[in-house]
């Protein structure tokens, strides 16, 4: 018979899922793929640079740290900060993306939040006092941010627009009206270049200029926590995200419940674009932003949208990012190079999902080897 | 006579995971010139199995031998060299090709694609073991049982030997699977070995001569069908005996509760899918509603529950407690609620409408319930204890209340659906389906609880599949056929040929299926 080659055939190994394994193992895996991942990222730099080891790695962590036992904490605030912004354009997009509405326009919602606050500091910045100059800038880019997302949603509700294309676009919009306005301000001056506005400077608290920007998004954190998980409108967002079919069964207002979550989202980005403008730049440019808006979207599916997951990420990413530059620096390396060491640990952390959700069977041997 | 062996199976293993077995040593021989029921619960392992024959999956234990040589199946394309075809539940059909085109579709035939010789030789198939189908017809125009019958004709004319039905007649009205068993019949005489996978008893000893009973994953015995009947078939099943009856008790003064008049509604498409629908539902009664899948009884429903918009029609609400009437046409379902009419609605989809499969069973209960309370915040507290009481109630088997749905077993889900619906104490209740894919146990629990709530004075409108139990648990039945009514019978006086009659009925007298095959 023609089967006889076919008799030895049978699959080396195959796949199966599972879902019995404990949390505290699963973050284990996850924690050791995040040393591989820098246990990789070392090799390839001293391959590189012809460094040690222990050079690139203490490089990385003062880099990014400063020498915190000589009491030098500039760094570690500026590391907190930009963690602190990324992890707010992270907390705006969940709600979205719990409702399965891919919001991929953080970027320039945050973006018109800033020039929200921008406008407000040059044009009313030396007409009234600072605490009201303050309250203005909040209501402004939180008002302007919630338009920005809103209209997505909008015509997502209303004539099924396609939600990833739309908020996309609409950060090239707000990108081309900073440009707009930033020469339209800086006219004359030659430079296009805002230069800092001494108003409307969020203050200054225990003498570190982001302890309000950080205290603010850990505020901000706590509070988005709470909305999605005990809160009657997360619940909404929740089940309109599993499925819309049950939303309607049960009375949900779907087109209500998009919208009203759109409006969120936008609100918290443009407290990210504010944060940037009146606390950390005091200026804005078309790059205020740095792509960050688009780096939150890999934070809040990492964190798997909890956001007390979501701020350890922020801290990796940033940290990744940071240290990596002062690499590139101190070895004459180009830029990619701290693309390349975030790649490599994402990569890891991405990847050893798969061992946590599926385990690998080889073909059991064991009865053959008994047969023969 | 001796019969030849098609294949023989021999300690087959199959798991998923550490946990699920979905087959654990199962022996088992099929002949040609045969037909072989496979008969097991639902979950007991039946599909498992005959995908592993199909080389859908690979079995982790034990052989296969067909025509005595052992062999290994590892594609459906080795299957199809072995002359083995199977006939999914889910029939795998392009829309816009003809029949033939369908048939042909993949085959690598050396030499032109020559669709007029293809149709000649599906026509000879159809002659040889009695298929009415036209070649030329394209599949969007089909009704189930011609798509069926395309899928059968597309395994033959692959020249399958042995043949492998899973749940054939779950789709066909009684008339159309009299048709399919005469088909089978013939081609068992034929010589071929015919494989059906079934969990219904009657079609069992109707149809096949030799029943092989599995019993979660595990294979249980084979008997000769002559030689046996339902209730030792249902003790191989089920693993103990089991009572077969549905008490239906007298409706108790009924008065009627929810009138539908001349409602009619089209779908996206705009196509009419209700159609001049009115009725009458009584409380303290159960109304069944028979028909061909996809006849309107889901639109019918959510219609009722406010999903579905209607064009035109009313239905009106007589208020037990007020003594007002109210239209409920074109008011969302929380209209409904906030207007005191306690409707609860088990959809035909319940992971995907009636619960969220990735919440657990204390956020599912909440569902419909969550607004109660001018706090922004929600209360887990009552569903909590709502949950606790449906899991001890109706024995749902689940490692805890914090268990995503999804995890459970099919009739696990629909008790966790049920009771919910129940718990809001309803005046109407209407089930879409209640117990598909349902165990028997389950199955049972499920028509006492429908019972239970007619007793109660509830108005209790059951969409179902299965004749035989719509006419032992309904008060009237209402029969549809392409989104209109085309009968209301009295359950207790009528016969399933005549529910049959009226399924079809205006499926005849529509015009694009009018065409005779001469």
């Amino acid at each position: 018979m023609a089967n006889m080659a076919k008799k030895t055939r049978e699959p080396l190994l195959h796949i199966a899922k599972r879902d019995d394994m404990p949390g505290w193992k699963a973050w284990l895996i996850r924690l050791a793929a995040i040393g591989l991942g820098f246990l990789l990222i070392g090799v390839l730099s001293s391959l590189l640079t012809g460094a040690s080891f222990g050079k690139v790695y203490n490089i990385m962590f003062t880099g990014v740290f400063g020498r915190l036992l000589k009491g030098n904490t500039i760094l570690l605030w500026r590391f907190l900060q930009r963690a602190a912004i990324l992890l707010c354009l992270a907390l705006a997009v969940t709600p979205a993306f719990k409702m399965r509405f891919w919001n991929c326009g953080a970027e320039g919602q945050a973006l018109i939040g800033g020039l929200a606050a921008m406008i407000c500091m040059i044009e009313i910045g030396d007409k009234v006092p600072h605490g009201v100059l303050l309250l203005i800038i909040l209501a402004c880019s939180l008002l302007a941010g919630a338009v920005w997302g809103m209209i997505p949603a909008l015509f997502h509700a209303k004539y099924k627009t396609n939600e990833t294309l739309f908020t996309l676009m609409m950060n090239y919009v707000a990108t081309q009206i900073v440009a707009y306005y930033v020469v339209l301000t800086s006219a004359g001056s030659g430079s296009n270049i805002i230069k800092p506005v001494p108003y409307g400077n969020l203050p200054i608290l225990f003498g570190e200029e982001y302890f309000l920007n950080v205290l603010l998004v850990t505020v901000l954190m706590v509070a988005v926590y709470i909305y999605l998980k005990y809160s009657k409108q997360g619940y909404e967002i929740t089940v309109v995200g599993e499925s819309q079919n049950t939303a309607r069964y049960v009375g949900i207002n779907v087109k209500n419940v998009i919208i009203r979550t759109m409006l969120i989202s936008g609100a918290i980005c443009g407290v990210a674009g504010m944060l940037m403008v009146a606390g950390t730049d005091h200026s804005i440019n078309t790059n205020t932003m740095g792509g960050q808006g688009f780096t939150a979207i890999m934070i809040s599916w990492m964190g798997q949208f909890n956001p007390f997951i979501m701020a350890g990420m922020a801290g990796l990413v940033t940290f990744l990012k940071t240290g990596a530059a002062k690499v590139a620096d101190t070895f004459f390396l180009n830029s990619s190079y701290s693309d390349i060491v975030s790649g490599v640990v994402i990569l890891f952390l991405v990847g050893c999902e798969f061992f946590i959700r599926y385990t690998v069977k080889f073909r059991h041997s064991k009865k053959g080897g008994e047969a023969r | 006579m001796e019969k030849r062996v098609a294949i023989e199976l021999k300690n087959i293993t199959k798991t998923f995971g550490p946990k699920v077995i979905a087959n654990k040593n199962v022996c088992l021989t099929a002949n040609h010139g045969e037909i072989l029921s496979i008969l097991g619960e639902n979950g007991s392992g039946k599909t498992t199995l005959m995908n592993m024959i199909s080389g859908i999956y690979f079995p982790d234990e034990g052989q296969i031998f067909i025509g005595g040589e052992e062999v290994t199946i590892a594609s459906p394309k080795d299957a199809f060299t072995y002359k083995i075809g199977m006939i999914h539940q889910h029939f795998k059909l392009v829309d816009v090709f003809s029949a033939t085109e369908n048939i042909v579709l993949g085959l690598e035939e050396k030499g032109k694609y020559d669709l007029k010789e293809a149709e000649k030789k599906v026509d000879e198939i159809c002659h040889k073991y009695g298929f009415e189908i036209d070649p030329k017809k394209k599949v969007y125009t089909m009704s189930v049982s011609e798509k069926q019958t395309v899928e059968i004709i597309k395994v033959l004319y692959r020249g399958a030997d042995i043949l492998i039905l899973d749940e054939p007649t779950a789709v066909l009205t009684p008339q159309e699977t009299q048709k399919l068993f005469a088909i089978l019949r013939r081609m068992r005489d034929d010589g071929k070995c015919i494989i059906i996978i079934t969990h219904k008893l009657h079609e069992v000893l109707s149809l096949s001569d030799r029943v092989s009973v599995l019993r979660k994953g595990e294979y249980v015995g084979t008997v000769i069908t002559a030689e046996t009947n339902e209730s030792q078939l249902t003790e191989m099943m089920v693993g103990k005996k089991i009572d077969l009856n549905i008490e239906r008790s007298e409706p108790k003064n009924p008065v009627d509760r929810l009138e539908v008049q001349h409602v009619s509604c089209v779908d996206r498409q705009g196509a009419t899918v209700l159609d001049d629908i009115s009725f009458t539902a009584r409380a303290g009664e159960i109304l069944g509603i028979a028909g061909i899948a996809g006849s309107g009884q889901r639109e019918l429903l959510e219609a009722i529950a406010g999903l579905q918009y209607l064009t035109q029609g009313d239905i009106y609400y007589h208020n037990p407690k007020t003594g007002q009437t109210d239209d409920l046409r074109n008011k969302t379902p929380l209209q409904i609620r906030e207007l005191g009419v306690r409707l609860s609605f088990v959809p035909e989809d319940r992971l995907g409408m009636g619960l969220v499969g990735n919440m657990d069973i204390v956020d599912n209960m909440m569902l419909r319930s969550y607004r109660r309370g001018k706090s922004a915040f929600l209360e887990r507290k009552k569903p909590k204890d709502l949950a606790q009481e449906i899991i001890e109630s109706l024995e749902v088997v689940t490692p805890g209340a914090d268990t995503p749905v999804r995890r459970l077993s099919g009739g696990n889900v629909q008790k966790v659906l049920v009771g919910r619906e129940i718990s809001s104490s309803p005046t109407v209740l209407m089930a879409a389906y209640p117990v598909r894919g349902l165990d028997i146990n389950s199955s049972y629990l499920i028509y006492n609880l429908l019972n239970q709530q007619k007793e109660k004075g509830v108005a209790v409108i059951f969409v179902g599949e299965d004749l035989d139990v719509l006419l032992e648990l309904c008060d009237r039945i209402l029969v549809i056929g392409s989104g209109r009514i085309t009968g209301l019978v009295d359950a207790r006086t009528t016969t399933k040929e005549e529910i049959g009659l009226l399924m079809t009925k205006t499926v005849e007298t529509a015009p694009e299926g009018g065409s005779d095959n001469g």
